[in-house]
């Protein structure tokens, strides 16, 4: 293809999408590189100590969306001691020197503070989409920076995240003129909003198609809303409670009949008891529906709701519904994808679920390819029939709530279990393990796990020879993390050049010991291998054969970290 | 879902005395063998052989005719007793010891965490679930200060080995005996439940909102059930007040065994505030002398503010009215049952 003009080249390199694919055309030659790069538009960067920003700038200046992801997953679950890194401010800062002009930023893990959020909204003047996933450090003050400054907002979007509240308002910093909102997601936040505004917002956007409140805009303001925006296609509700015998509620029966176009429904924050029935009337129409956050309510009442969505395709619940609800489900809902089932522990409801539940979603719901499931048992039959009818899984997370449990029928490992799965599954990409487990899973994953990319373990295996299985076979594999296992240094020198081609490795409370990583380190430059404690000081770790409690290592151009806390020792 | 009457009203009224006063034989089990007088059991003290969950769903005939009475009233039985989160089935392998935990800690409890072995569940050279096992103050998770119960210690001496006898029940949380974070509960774990960090794999923000849920405000204001009800719970010569949100159950049978493990640390005399002091405490003899010697019963105050006993009105007719539980003796609640019967008909 040389011969044809770089205008040629470059149109037809508008068709490739995937990230995986644009980083493949860059590597195909100098000239292909320098045309990729320069019509580059959306880059994603997983790890975001794997580059400098200012290496993202000069290599992509044409660059309009950016997702980056900073700390290790494992930090969702605490493992990771705060201060710990992840900042998003030196990219905005970078970007904004730059003559980037940023669309889209979506950041996940990461460190966001006020500042950056006020740099963000005042440096792209066609900012977009603001995607924050699971961050923290930031406050009411700078969503309002961003309210207030980005005149072309279409998506603020706020997952999860541990925002301080301020008692601004936010909401209220929507410029009159601002009329672009696509879509606006504020479920997570713990304060007060202003309703008026809210309300004065919806109704100035025509293109909102997506909008989840939370706990604090009550019901007769949700009923308000949605008069206003019937195009609403996914929608979060915060507080549904109410007097089931109000006038309110009954406008809002009536209100919901004409929101035809909703196919996403989420929040419940707060339920009143016997109240979804208002929703019945949308639920076939339904293809997402979450329900984890809804702790009012009852297992009974989620299976009458469930029975009238045909349609789903995704499903979030909690356990609550209990194995003969996920029957239900497995009746009710044939086209459904991916389901999550999370615990509800906290709230001494009956109906957790177990292996039964799952077998009956494997019986009925045979396009099911991504899972979530939390449970109190699991045994290695279910499994096995779970494998056999549902062979399309590509993410199956298993979690047993007591880690080293065994099949309860058997007393056996659960390892014939998932070896099932990672046989009959072939394009699993994604495995969380748990229950007791023996080297003989990681056998079978290294065996069979072809197109693994990320795989979870803890409390798992015997010896060193279990990881070494899964760093010998599985080819694809990006991101594993560990913790809580047998393994130790023989595992982790075996094969170091394995860490090149993955993103990164987790160990934790493993086997390892300093001078084991002081030794990866000094033969691997390319690689950053830090260690830490519990937030003691990184000079602890005075012995090579001290055990190392954490340690997280990823292949890295940019050399050691300069933000790394004191209590991370970057060997 | 209302829940039938629970005793035809006559029987009711001709019997008050019999109700109120539990004697000690009337409250070791729930015999119907009718002498004219039904024994109504309000402190609901089943006898040891329903310990063993084997038979708790058969019930013999003449137990059956009580099958609504016993499914509503309320018990203060022991930990043990019959109770529907309590099967000691679900007790797996490597509990081997009655290892109650205490039951108000306020300290974490550092001891008698990792003492039980779980040989048996980890198998090589692998670190035990256990022994990985810190234990944390209890933070965030426990909103509302829900104890982190080890389930309850079994009298009996013949510890179900394996779990080869099916879970009669389905496996249930116990409303008090569950980490927030869900972590092991019905036996699954039965040493552990201490938290182990980041285990369950749960986000932070959802432990956090989940445990922010239950720990909702406090007492009914009249306004329309929020998402938790907690009404305060006093007993006569406790020296603290506890509360319980209404709604985590819903049966009768689910709140009593809640306030059992409340509450039966005092009635025993004992709070084991150490791991092991308290499990060498609770003896089946010691168990046995509670059964029959005590004289507890449940009442609540209602809105109108009349001191009811509980157990008589369907459970969301309860929830309805009911503004704070107190535990009292039998001897004080003479009379309660013949008034409650009356308003419940008024209210209907």
């Amino acid at each position: 293809m040389n011969y044809f003009p770089d205008e040629v080249i470059e149109h037809v390199f508008d068709y490739v999408v995937s990230h995986s694919d644009r980083n493949s055309l860059s590597l195909v030659c100098k000239s292909w590189y320098r045309i990729e790069r320069f019509t580059r538009q959306r880059v994603f960067i997983g790890n975001c100590y794997s580059i400098s920003p200012e290496r993202l700038v000069e290599r992509f200046p044409d660059l309009k969306s950016l997702t980056l992801k900073g700390k290790p997953h494992f930090a969702d679950f605490s493992l990771v001691p705060h201060g710990w890194g992840g900042f998003v401010y030196p990219w905005i800062e970078a970007l904004a020197k730059s003559k980037v002009g940023l669309e889209e930023l979506r950041l996940k893990r990461m460190v966001v503070s006020d500042e950056s959020l006020e740099l963000l909204s005042r440096s792209f003047m066609n900012f977009k989409s603001l995607v924050l996933v699971s961050c923290e450090g930031f406050t009411t003050d700078g969503l309002a920076a961003v309210a207030a400054n980005c005149r072309s907002l279409r998506e603020l979007d706020l997952q999860e995240n541990e925002v301080e509240d301020h008692k601004g308002q936010w909401l209220s910093c929507f410029p009159e003129n601002c009329t672009s909102l696509v879509s606006l997601n504020f479920a997570c936040l713990k304060g007060e909003i202003n309703i008026g505004a809210l309300e004065r917002l919806v109704a100035r956007s025509p293109n909102l198609k997506s909008l989840r409140l939370n706990r604090s805009v009550p019901v007769d303001a949700l009923q308000r809303i949605l008069m206003r925006a019937p195009q609403l296609m996914d929608l979060g509700i915060g507080s549904f409670f109410h007097d089931l015998n109000s006038d309110a509620y009954a406008k809002l029966r009536t209100t919901i009949l004409k929101c035809t176009s909703i196919t996403s429904l989420s929040g419940f924050l707060e339920v009143a008891p016997f109240s979804l029935a208002a929703m019945y009337p949308i639920c076939q129409n339904l293809t997402s529906l979450n329900l984890s956050y809804a702790a009012g309510i009852q297992g009974s009442e989620l299976i009458k709701l469930i029975r009238h969505c045909g349609k789903l395709q995704r499903l979030w619940i909690m356990d609550c519904i209990g194995d003969k609800g996920l029957g239900v489900v497995a009746t009710a809902c044939k086209d459904l994808q991916e389901l999550r089932v999370f615990p509800s522990a906290p709230f001494g409801n009956q109906g957790a679920v177990t292996e039964k539940g799952l077998v009956a979603i494997s019986m009925g719901c045979r396009k099911l390819h991504s899972l979530l499931y939390f449970c109190h048992q699991m045994t290695n039959a279910a499994l096995i029939t779970v494998a056999k009818n549902c062979p399309n899984f590509i993410r199956f997370r298993l979690c047993i709530l007591d880690a080293t449990k065994p099949d309860p029928d058997t007393m056996q490992p659960l390892d014939e279990g998932f070896g099932a799965i990672v046989q009959s599954c072939k394009q699993l990409r994604r495995l969380s393990l748990s229950g007791q487990l023996t080297d003989q899973v990681f056998l079978y994953i290294g065996m069979y796990a072809e197109q693994l990319e990320m795989l979870s373990i803890a409390f798992a295996g015997e010896t060193d020879k279990g990881m070494l299985y899964v760093l010998n076979g599985c080819k694809k594999l990006r991101k594993l993390e560990i913790r809580d296992c047998p393994f130790g240094d023989t595992a982790l020198l075996t094969d170091i050049g394995k860490y090149e081609t993955m993103r990164s490795l987790w160990m934790s409370s493993c086997e390892v010991t300093v001078g084991a990583c002081k030794t990866l380190a000094k033969k691997m430059p390319s690689l950053n291998v830090e260690i830490f404690g519990e937030g003691e000081q990184a000079d602890c770790y005075v012995e090579d054969g001290q055990r190392v409690e954490k340690m997280y290592l990823y292949r890295t151009v940019a050399g050691k970290r300069e933000d790394a806390p004191e209590y991370v020792w970057t060997l | 879902m209302s829940l039938p009457l629970l005793v035809p009203e006559e029987e009711r009224q001709s019997n008050p005395s019999t109700v109120a006063s539990a004697s000690p034989q009337s409250l070791d089990c729930f015999s119907q063998t009718g002498v004219g007088l039904k024994e109504r059991n309000y402190l609901g003290l089943s006898d040891c052989s329903s310990v063993d969950s084997s038979t708790v769903p058969s019930l013999s005939d003449e137990k059956k005719v009580n099958l609504n009475l016993k499914a509503t009233e309320l018990r203060l039985g022991l930990p043990g007793s019959q109770s529907p989160e309590r099967d000691p089935d679900l007790f797996t392998l490597s509990s081997t010891n009655l290892d109650e935990k205490p039951l108000f800690p306020l300290l974490p409890t550092k001891d008698g965490i990792c003492s039980v072995s779980q040989k048996n569940v980890v198998s090589g050279n692998k670190r035990g679930f256990a022994d990985t096992i810190d234990v944390f103050p209890e933070a965030k998770y426990n909103g509302n200060a829900r104890v982190n119960l080890m389930l309850s210690p079994r009298p009996s001496g013949a510890q179900p080995t394996t779990v080869k006898e099916k879970p009669i029940k389905v496996l249930q949380e116990s409303p008090c005996a569950a980490n927030a974070t869900g972590a092991p509960t019905n036996g699954s774990a039965p040493a552990a439940k201490a938290q182990v960090v980041g285990w369950p794999p749960i986000r932070s923000f959802r432990k956090n909102s989940l445990a922010n849920a239950s720990k909702n405000n406090d007492e009914v204001d009249g306004k329309p059930g929020p998402a938790a009800l907690f009404v305060k719970v006093s007993m006569d010569g406790a020296p603290y007040l506890r509360k319980v949100d209404l709604r985590n159950y819903t049966t009768y049978q689910e709140l009593s065994s809640d306030l059992e493990k409340m509450f039966s640390c005092f009635t025993l005399g004992q709070c084991g505030s150490h791991g092991a002091p308290g499990r060498e405490m609770l003896s089946e003899s010691k168990l046995k002398d509670f059964l029959h010697g005590s004289e507890y019963v449940v009442t609540y105050e209602d809105k109108d503010g009349d001191w009811m006993l509980v157990g008589d009105v369907p459970w969301d007719m309860f929830t309805d009215t009911c503004k704070r539980l107190k535990i009292m003796k039998g001897s004080d609640a003479i009379g309660l049952a013949p008034r409650a019967m009356e308003k419940s008909k008024s209210r209907s």
